[in-house]
């Protein structure tokens, strides 16, 4: 009877998840485009709200919510639906459109997805042979298989991404790296803008009437295809000889047509970024700009001893055994001599800190998708890039729940370890650090590379 | 000379453009960042005895309706002394429609402020575009990837936006250039829209002062009377 209650719940929880994931897509996602096959937007909220149900389950595990077995029959249940979205029905669709979109295969596109499914697969399979992921003892189709896969692909992409962030955090936040741009900058810059705009027309309109002329003359062709056609067009104009001027000016005037082109383009880049720089300098003589820039401090102190114990973690080859909630109620208990009920305090503190934890990850990882949805989609592909996304946030969630394991006191792990079966999770907590590391530092030199080199570009005259 | 293309990104602009004043599809479309210029050469009221030929400068600015402030004042740069306003729409992708509304707010905005008219952003007002000296064109892009069935459906939807708009409309596929073949009534249409920038620009000078229209003589060589290359 408490199961059929408990199922109800989750379901209802499940299905508000799933609303939730559909008016995202529409809203944020998918607001510059029309939405033609529903199946994408139903993947994308599926993916969503079973993802949400893992976190939902952490929760409900903490606060001891729920009869016990029926949590653990929801853990098994969920965890075999994702990962059979994640490694079965996203991939296959992603073939699926890629292959619509090309129109030769257009025939036989259940054929050829299906090809492009196998392919994935192999490589799928082949990914976890070079990493030391399972015990040998277990067989091919098991869950623990798909899941350690899943696993590492998932613990690198959540590992670049907060490298990333904890650089870029501070970077963004921080007045103190924000060039100092006038106004006479930005209408010194607009002005070099529109006198390139003008040598480009006053190109294009000598090579319009070229072009025009040519063609009252009776030329068959009316623009030089190449080195050949010049050639071409040179020696067999040799009666109208006049013509012979005008072919190989075009091809010049052209050439220079693109570089001023090229020019242009990258000075409209360089205003629009100077434009964005003087606002970010406005708003930081706000108060909120104020509140965040002394964040940013905090948030540079907190990354740098980020880094400081992964290099340790990895040097001295210790992977923490006790959560921080543990440790925080045990310095404080032993060093501090304040007695409080741990058992009771700590259940609040970590379900805090896992909730926090949760929910910032979540709505990080949805507001990056939207930034990368909106850098790269076109109308064409914005279908396959979608079913991308859903992946890549399936496998993030995946893996958040792997590593949040580590946040936890000892007794709620239990139950991520029973469901998860026994893989070593140990070795992800190594390769995040390894990674973040990695990317830590792969960002502090390319944000100082870009840092540099942009006043070098303003201080010209 | 000046007219300026807007439209959402992805919508053909660029092919528009090389078709227009090369007549000629475009073989590999790429984005546009920021803004691409290419040169018309239009003869004003052809077949008359007043015939004389203008060139028109298709501006191209790219970008959506949706990016960030700094990209739109960037953008605002190319809006000035504008003479005429073609919006480019996609017909297979009805919210490319529907951000016409914002994007020409957009390049009305900076012709309108002089007078003092304070828009409210997002909506539209029909009498601003009743009152609106700017000459509009409305062009939908991709007609060929509208399957038969659809097509009347489509094609009353884009009237009515036209008529919203106070605008002439053409329906067309890029890649194709007999949709504008001389003598076809897309071609006619667009031939007036050409002629009756050109009259907005040059003969309304005299008498009634348009606001904000700044007098600007930077693009000499608009007006050509005779042509010969040397």
């Amino acid at each position: 009877m408490s199961f059929l209650i408990d199922s109800s719940i989750m379901i209802t929880s499940q299905i508000l998840f799933f609303g939730f994931g559909w008016l995202f897509f529409m809203r944020q996602l998918f607001k510059d485009y029309e939405v033609r096959q529903y199946v994408v937007q139903v993947i994308f909220s599926v993916t969503f709200a079973f993802s949400c149900t893992m976190f939902e389950l952490i929760i409900f595990e903490i606060l001891k919510v729920l009869n016990s077995s029926s949590r653990y029959f929801h853990w098994k249940m969920n965890l075999c639906v994702i990962l059979l979205i994640l490694v079965f029905m996203v991939p296959f669709y992603i073939g699926y459109f890629i292959v619509s979109n090309i129109r030769l295969l257009h025939k036989q596109r259940l054929l050829f997805s299906c090809l492009l499914w196998l392919t994935f697969m192999y490589f799928f399979w082949k990914l976890g042979d070079p990493f030391p992921i399972l015990s040998p003892k277990h067989g091919i189709l098991s869950i623990e298989q798909l899941i350690s896969r899943v696993g590492v692909i998932g613990v690198t992409l959540m590992a670049l991404l907060s490298g990333f962030g904890a650089v870029n955090c501070p970077y963004t936040y921080m007045s103190y790296f924000l060039r100092n741009v006038t106004d006479a900058d930005i209408v010194a810059l607009e002005r070099r803008l529109l006198q390139t705009m003008d040598m480009i027309i006053s190109k294009k309109k000598r090579m319009a009437m070229t072009r025009r002329t040519m063609f009252q003359k009776g030329e068959v062709h009316n623009k030089p295809s190449g080195f050949w056609g010049m050639i071409k067009s040179v020696t067999t104009s040799a009666p109208g000889s006049e013509n012979a001027h005008f072919v190989p000016d075009l091809t010049l005037i052209q050439q220079e047509v693109d570089a001023l082109e090229e020019l242009s383009r990258q000075l409209f880049l360089e205003t629009a970024d100077l434009y964005a720089t003087k606002e970010r300098i406005e708003y930081s003589k706000t108060f909120k700009g104020k509140y965040f820039n002394f964040l940013g401090y905090f948030f540079s102190i907190y990354c740098v001893w980020k880094i400081f114990m992964a290099t340790i973690n990895i040097v001295f080859d210790r992977v923490g055994k006790t959560d921080p909630v543990t440790r925080g109620i045990e310095i404080t208990v032993n060093y501090l001599g304040i007695q409080f009920d741990v058992k009771f305090w700590s259940q609040h503190i970590s379900f805090i800190l896992v909730g926090i934890i949760i929910v910032t990850s979540i709505r990080g990882l949805l507001i990056t998708l939207t930034k990368f949805f909106y850098a790269i989609s076109s109308s064409k592909s914005s279908n396959v890039i979608v079913l991308l996304l859903a992946q890549i946030m399936g496998m993030y969630f995946v893996s958040s729940v792997l590593l949040i394991r580590m946040s936890m006191p000892l007794e709620y792990r239990t139950i991520i370890t029973e469901v998860l079966g026994e893989l070593q999770f140990n070795f992800y907590h190594r390769w995040f650090d390894v990674i973040f590391l990695v990317s830590a530092l792969s960002s502090i030199l390319f944000l100082y590379l870009a840092h540099k080199q942009a006043p070098e570009k303003h201080m010209a005259p | 000379m000046r007219k300026v293309k807007r439209g959402e990104r992805g919508v053909g602009k660029s092919s528009l453009v090389h078709l227009l004043c090369q007549n000629q599809v475009l073989g590999n479309p790429s984005w546009t960042v920021g803004c691409s210029v290419d040169v018309r050469v239009h003869d004003y009221k052809e077949g008359t005895p007043e015939e004389k030929t203008y060139y028109i400068e298709l501006w191209d600015v790219g970008g959506s309706v949706g990016s960030a402030s700094s990209v739109k004042s960037t953008r605002a740069v190319f809006y000035n002394s504008v003479n005429g306003i073609i919006l480019v729409h996609d017909l297979t992708n009805k919210k490319s429609s529907q951000n016409l509304y914002r994007w020409s707010l957009e390049a009305l905005n900076r012709d309108l402020v002089p007078t003092g008219v304070l828009v409210t952003n997002g909506d539209y007002d029909r009498e601003q575009f009743a009152d609106n000296q700017i000459p509009l064109l409305v062009i939908g892009t991709k007609l060929d990837q509208i399957h038969e069935t659809k097509r009347h459906e489509v094609l009353t939807r884009t009237a009515f936006l036209a008529e919203d708009f106070n605008a002439e409309e053409i329906n067309l596929d890029c890649t194709n250039p007999r949709y504008l073949a001389a003598g076809s009534s897309n071609a006619v249409k667009l031939s007036r829209f050409f002629d009756k920038v050109i009259e907005k620009r040059y003969f309304l000078r005299e008498g009634n002062q348009i606001p904000g229209f700044p007098d600007r003589k930077r693009f000499g060589g608009g007006t050509l009377k005779s042509l010969h290359y040397d």
